[in-house]
């Protein structure tokens, strides 16, 4: 596993989202896993942004984990690029928390 | 030519809260300041820059300016700031610990280069110039000169005392000397001076007090902090009415005078100078943004 | 109407569960001293229950003036369960969090079903189906006008009373839980078969003032206690410090001004929520600035209300639930504090209730729709999660009705093609405010001439919902299912809407 490279961004502030981009060459594809109150509404939106955030930054296979707290959609797709662009620079982090 | 925006109030945000960022423009300040500087720890540069671009892009902000205070270009982040931020074409950046014309045209340069190279027409993003220390306290007129970009001067109260070794105290008399230049270089240049923040954001009192002299002063507006501050400043910067009723006078006798052509203007028996005409004129813009402003409030 | 209530003043000595101090015959001078000494007072809650002929299949009401604070709901539900009581129906006025309990009572049969109110946890389990048959939602006033037309028949209504005198007049502002106002549970006592007090404060005969007199009460119970006090009451609600609630408020009191309404003997309405609050301390600096002297403030009570009945800026509270520790404390001493039951408050089958005497009521929702609907039952996720309180029965009373909304939760737009649930129906709403605007419903042309040119940001609802989606993105409606786990009533009885299960 020592081509797992992770990265955090965001936080667990209403309006905001803790996202945490595993960038996994083993992988098959993109895992994404959204915990979201808006989910019932924006579901397709939100793995639609953070599918096309991510293969924009240049990842294709790893894993995404987002604990979204009501972000909007410029938000969300800020905070997986943030953590893409963390990750793919190898910097390991402790997770942010609120 | 004076600028004519109206920047009473210029309200921060703090480029990591998402929250904030959304609803900016609907507090009511004149100006918003989407922060990446002083706000924004070290650790947390990169996601600010994304989320205030992205914030750009998606958020219309209406009725208010939109600017961004970027970090300085002599700072690790400053470059991609500009990078990621002068694209979307926000009103102006607030280039802080701006200290020489130097500071003023390496912006300037690499905006031109970005705007291009964006569609941009090279010159549409504003500077509003932040200085921050003696040294930039005494080169203030060369600031503003350096660039047609320039539509006003600040200067940065905490680092600027910190750096002539003064203390900070309520009255803020240590503020006199940067306040006087700041206003007569702005004024030299034709651009517009603006104050820097209040800390204390429980004390109205205070708030008022002090943008009531600064607007005394000379200067065209102030930063704020928290949204509480605004209509506080709003109404420190509302003209009295003996002062709307002489510049309706002014600007009456100034019509008057050029539709009969005359290069005189006479009120009162007594000759109106242009610098006379250009007060009356800002003091009717603040009358009437105050109108707004009663009205909103 | 004749009241179907089975007993009658005819039947009385027929009823053998009463008991009877006098009944006409010869007097027994030492055993009605000794019944009057013990008065109505059963030992236990069990005891109460057995003399009520408590059966399966009942409808049992409570009050929620204890509020987050009530330990008697849970703790009827407990003994009923113990007694082996199965199939009931549950009629509170509101539920809390603490309610959470109940759900048990229904997984194990205790409970069927609820008529009244459902919010929080019991809201969201019966959005998951919990239920075998729908909820039913009723307003406040609603409620009252069921149980008076029999459509709602309370076998026992179970009262948590703060203060209580063995003969059964009960008072809510002395004692540890202290509450206030005993409103909803008036017209509980006044409607339900038999009326069972519980109270962990008696007091000497005879209580007074009281609330709810003895001729209502069939049984106290005393027990050690009904209620947490520091989750009853709040201390003093502050006005809120959220900027963009501040913005809203103010332009709630700016359309209160402009409305054509603000005159000697105004009168309003403004909950406890934030943005209501806040609005009402605006109101309250202009009435001054204006020398404005109202009539009433109805509803809910505030220390806030409480302070502008003091200042004199309005003669009367009309309460029918008190909020905080002031509004207990201003209704036990002052006379122009007074209770109201929900009846004299919202119901429509009354001879005459104080919402229609209303200028302005100030009401939140968790959606508003471009015709002016308003739901205030279920989350933008389809969750049933609030009761209706008295939203619709102030909105259709009100001379104008103002909803205070934020323009979008997180990502949701508050602001929406069709709410997911029709609480108060658009006829009866007629401002809604926003940070980002305020939408005068096109009926109200009379609102709409008086706040024009007044710098009120007028837009069209549609505008509303545009600017909102613009930032949120359109959403999709949340998946339903074909099962319906919610009837919404209106007011007068008739089903507005229903809610189905969310999947």
């Amino acid at each position: 596993m020592n081509n797992e490279r992770t990265g955090v961004s965001g936080s667990l502030e209403s309006c905001d989202a803790l996202v945490m981009v595993v960038f996994s060459p083993d992988c098959e594809g993109l895992e994404i896993e959204i915990d979201s109150p808006s989910i019932a509404s924006f579901g397709e939106e939100m793995r639609k942004a953070v599918r096309e955030t991510l293969e924009s930054a240049g990842i294709f296979r790893g894993i995404v984990k987002i604990q979204d707290r009501g972000s909007l959609d410029c938000t969300l797709r800020a905070r997986v690029e943030t953590a893409a662009r963390r990750a793919l620079a190898g910097d390991v982090r402790e997770k942010v928390n609120t | 030519m004076m600028e004519r925006r109206l920047r009473r109030t210029s309200l921060y945000i703090p480029g990591t809260n998402p929250g904030m960022l959304a609803n900016a423009s609907v507090y009511g300040a004149d100006s918003i300041i989407l922060d990446l500087e002083d706000g924004v720890p070290v650790s947390e540069k990169d996601a600010a820059r994304i989320l205030v671009r992205n914030a750009l892009r998606a958020i219309r902000y209406r009725g208010v300016e939109v600017t961004v205070r970027v970090n300085a270009l002599c700072t690790p982040f400053g470059k991609d700031d500009f990078e990621e931020i002068i694209p979307l074409a926000p009103d102006a950046i607030r280039l802080p610990k701006c200290e020489s014309a130097e500071d003023v045209r390496q912006a300037d340069a690499l905006m031109s280069e970005l705007e291009s190279r964006n569609g941009i027409q090279p010159g549409t993003v504003q500077i509003i110039a932040i200085t921050e220390s003696a040294s930039g306290g005494t080169k203030l007129s060369e600031i503003a000169a350096a660039s047609p970009r320039i539509a006003a001067l600040n200067y940065g109260a905490e680092d600027y005392t910190a750096d002539i070794g003064a203390v900070r105290t309520k009255e803020g008399h240590e503020l006199d000397d940067i306040r006087a230049k700041v206003i007569v270089a702005a004024r030299i240049a034709g651009v517009q001076a603006l104050d820097s923040v209040f800390g204390d954001v429980n004390d109205m009192d205070g708030l008022y007090a002090e943008a009531f002299r600064v607007r005394q002063l000379g200067f065209d507006g102030k930063s704020v902090i928290h949204p509480r501050q605004i209509s506080v400043v709003h109404s420190a910067f509302t003209p009295s009415e003996k002062e709307i009723g002489f510049a309706e006078r002014v600007m009456k006798a100034f019509h008057e005078a050029a539709s009969r052509g005359a290069g005189v203007i006479a009120l009162d028996g007594r000759m109106i100078d242009a610098p006379v005409v250009a007060r009356a004129q800002k003091i009717i813009a603040l009358a009437e943004a105050a109108g707004c402003l009663l009205i909103e409030g | 109407m004749p009241s179907d209530r089975r007993v009658t003043i005819m039947s009385m000595e027929k009823d053998s569960r009463k008991k009877f101090f006098f009944t006409g015959e010869q007097k027994d001078i030492p055993s009605i001293r000794k019944k009057r000494e013990g008065g109505k007072i059963a030992a236990t809650l069990e005891e109460a229950f057995r003399s009520a002929e408590v059966r399966d299949g009942m409808t049992i009401s409570f009050h929620h003036h204890l509020r987050d604070g009530d330990l008697v709901v849970n703790m009827a539900l407990d003994v009923l369960a113990k007694m082996g009581i199965r199939d009931l129906v549950l009629a509170p006025s509101a539920l809390f969090p603490v309610h959470e309990d109940i759900l048990r009572h229904v997984r194990s049969g205790v409970v069927r079903s609820i008529e009244g109110s459902v919010n929080g946890p019991v809201g969201r389990a019966a959005s998951e189906g919990l239920f075998s048959s729908p909820v039913i939602l009723r307003s406040h006033g609603g409620r009252a006008r069921a149980m008076q037309s029999g459509e709602l028949h309370v076998d026992i209504a179970v009262i948590g009373a703060p203060a209580a005198d063995a003969m059964g007049n009960l008072s809510g502002i002395s004692g540890p839980s202290a509450c206030g106002s005993l409103g909803y549970a008036f017209t509980d006592a006044q409607y339900a078969d038999r009326v069972i007090a519980v109270t962990d404060n008696l007091v000497s005969y005879p209580a007074v003032p009281f609330s709810i007199p003895q001729t209502l009460v069939d049984w106290v119970v005393p027990v050690e206690r009904i209620g947490i006090p520091e989750k009853i009451v709040s201390g003093t609600l502050r006005v809120t410090r959220d900027p963009l609630r501040l913005i809203i408020a103010r332009q709630v009191a700016k359309i209160v001004e402009e409305s054509g309404l603000f005159l000697d003997g105004f009168s309003m309405q403004a909950g406890a929520g934030g943005i209501s609050l806040a609005a009402s301390a605006f109101i309250r600096e202009k009435m001054k600035a204006a020398g404005i002297r109202g009539s009433f403030i109805s509803g809910g009570i505030t220390g806030q209300s409480v302070e502008m009945l003091e200042e004199g800026l309005f003669s009367v509270l009309l309460d029918v639930q008190s909020f905080d520790l002031e509004a207990v404390a201003s209704l036990a001493s002052n006379r122009n504090h007074a209770e109201m039951s929900a009846s004299f408050y919202a119901n429509t089958a009354s001879k005459g209730c104080s919402v229609d005497m209303l200028d302005v009521a100030v009401l939140g929702a968790t959606q508003v729709d471009l015709d002016f609907n308003v739901n205030v039952n279920t989350e933008s996720d389809g969750i049933l999660l609030h009761g209706i309180g008295g939203h619709m029965d102030t909105a259709a009373g009100a001379a104008m009705t103002v909803v205070v909304t934020p323009l979008f939760r997180g990502r949701m737009p508050m602001v929406v093609d069709r709410v997911l649930t029709v609480t108060t129906p658009g006829n009866t709403v007629d401002v809604v405010v926003t940070e980002r605007g305020v939408a005068v419903n096109p009926q109200r042309k009379d609102i709409l001439e008086n706040l024009r040119g007044k710098g009120i940001p007028l837009v069209e609802i549609g505008d509303l919902k545009k600017m909102a989606e613009e930032l949120t993105g359109i959403p999709a409606t949340p998946p339903f299912g074909e099962k319906v786990i919610g009837i919404v009533e209106y007011r007068d009885g008739t089903i507005i809407d229903t809610i189905r299960q969310r999947v």
